[in-house]
């Protein structure tokens, strides 16, 4: 394990791009090596909405692999308190549990860690 | 210092490619060291030779190929983001049974570690956006 910390940023809803689904992908890929966190930041707190049905859409539900990421290592899932109340959601619509943070504090959460991976 | 690049925009769709390219022509010209171009999303499609644009315009394959043989360049495409695109290398068509190849050389297919590699043994990962 490398002594850096990585953390993933994922700022898109999904379905629409496949952006959520391959920085997910990544996630996986950076526990194996790195002490990881993740930001799930605006749009993309939609990839942990519980009861995604996405056959309509020809896309994976991946949301469900969220789950896997305690079990691969990765420590926290961040998410912004601005975000949720903008979105009329509470971390009980949430796939997994989340550490809750202001906006106010988003910028001292990047500096906290050596390198981002923004998807 | 060292650097490492990594691309999510696909070659003339938005300005993604452009800026990565110039951006790793900046970082070698300054003397600094590029560890490795990974292309994700896509960017994989960066790695096609059979892009044919109009010859008033940036040939992006054509630069990319020219840069890394120059400097000798680790140009990497996403094996799992290349494959659902339909870029792939002789080895990958043979292996998925298909009758063509576009991965032009020097770039090559391999996994997501070698994103985390470069995120790292870079002090800087700079990610061109879409």
């Amino acid at each position: 394990m490398s002594d850096r910390q990585l953390l993933f940023v994922q700022s898109r809803a999904p379905h629409g791009s496949l952006f959520g689904q391959e920085g997910l992908d990544a996630i996986l890929m950076g526990s194996a090596f790195a002490t990881c966190a993740v930001l799930m930041h605006g749009d993309g707190i939609y990839q942990l909405i519980r009861d995604q049905r996405s056959s309509g859409t020809s896309t994976r539900d991946y949301s469900v692999s969220y789950g896997a990421l305690g079990d691969y290592g990765v420590e926290t899932v961040f998410c912004v308190q601005e975000d949720l109340t903008e979105r009329r959601l509470v971390v009980d619509d949430l796939v997994i549990p989340v550490s809750v943070i202001d906006r106010a504090d988003v910028a001292s959460l990047l500096n906290d860690y050596n390198t981002i991976l923004d998807f | 210092m060292r650097f490492a690049i990594t691309v999510h925009g696909g070659p003339y769709t938005n300005q993604s490619s452009h800026s990565a390219l110039n951006f790793a022509k900046a970082v070698l010209h300054e003397g600094h060291d590029l560890y490795r171009v990974f292309f994700y999303h896509d960017g994989v499609f960066n790695g096609s030779e059979i892009m044919a644009p109009p010859q008033d315009e940036i040939d992006l394959y054509g630069e990319w190929r020219q840069l890394a043989l120059d400097h000798e360049l680790d140009l990497v495409v996403c094996i799992a983001s290349a494959l659902r695109r339909g870029v792939i290398n002789p080895t990958e068509a043979e292996r998925y049974e298909k009758s063509a190849a576009n991965l032009g050389k020097p770039f090559t297919i391999s996994g997501l570690g070698q994103l985390i590699d470069a995120a790292l043994s870079a002090d800087r990962l700079v990610t061109f956006r879409v």
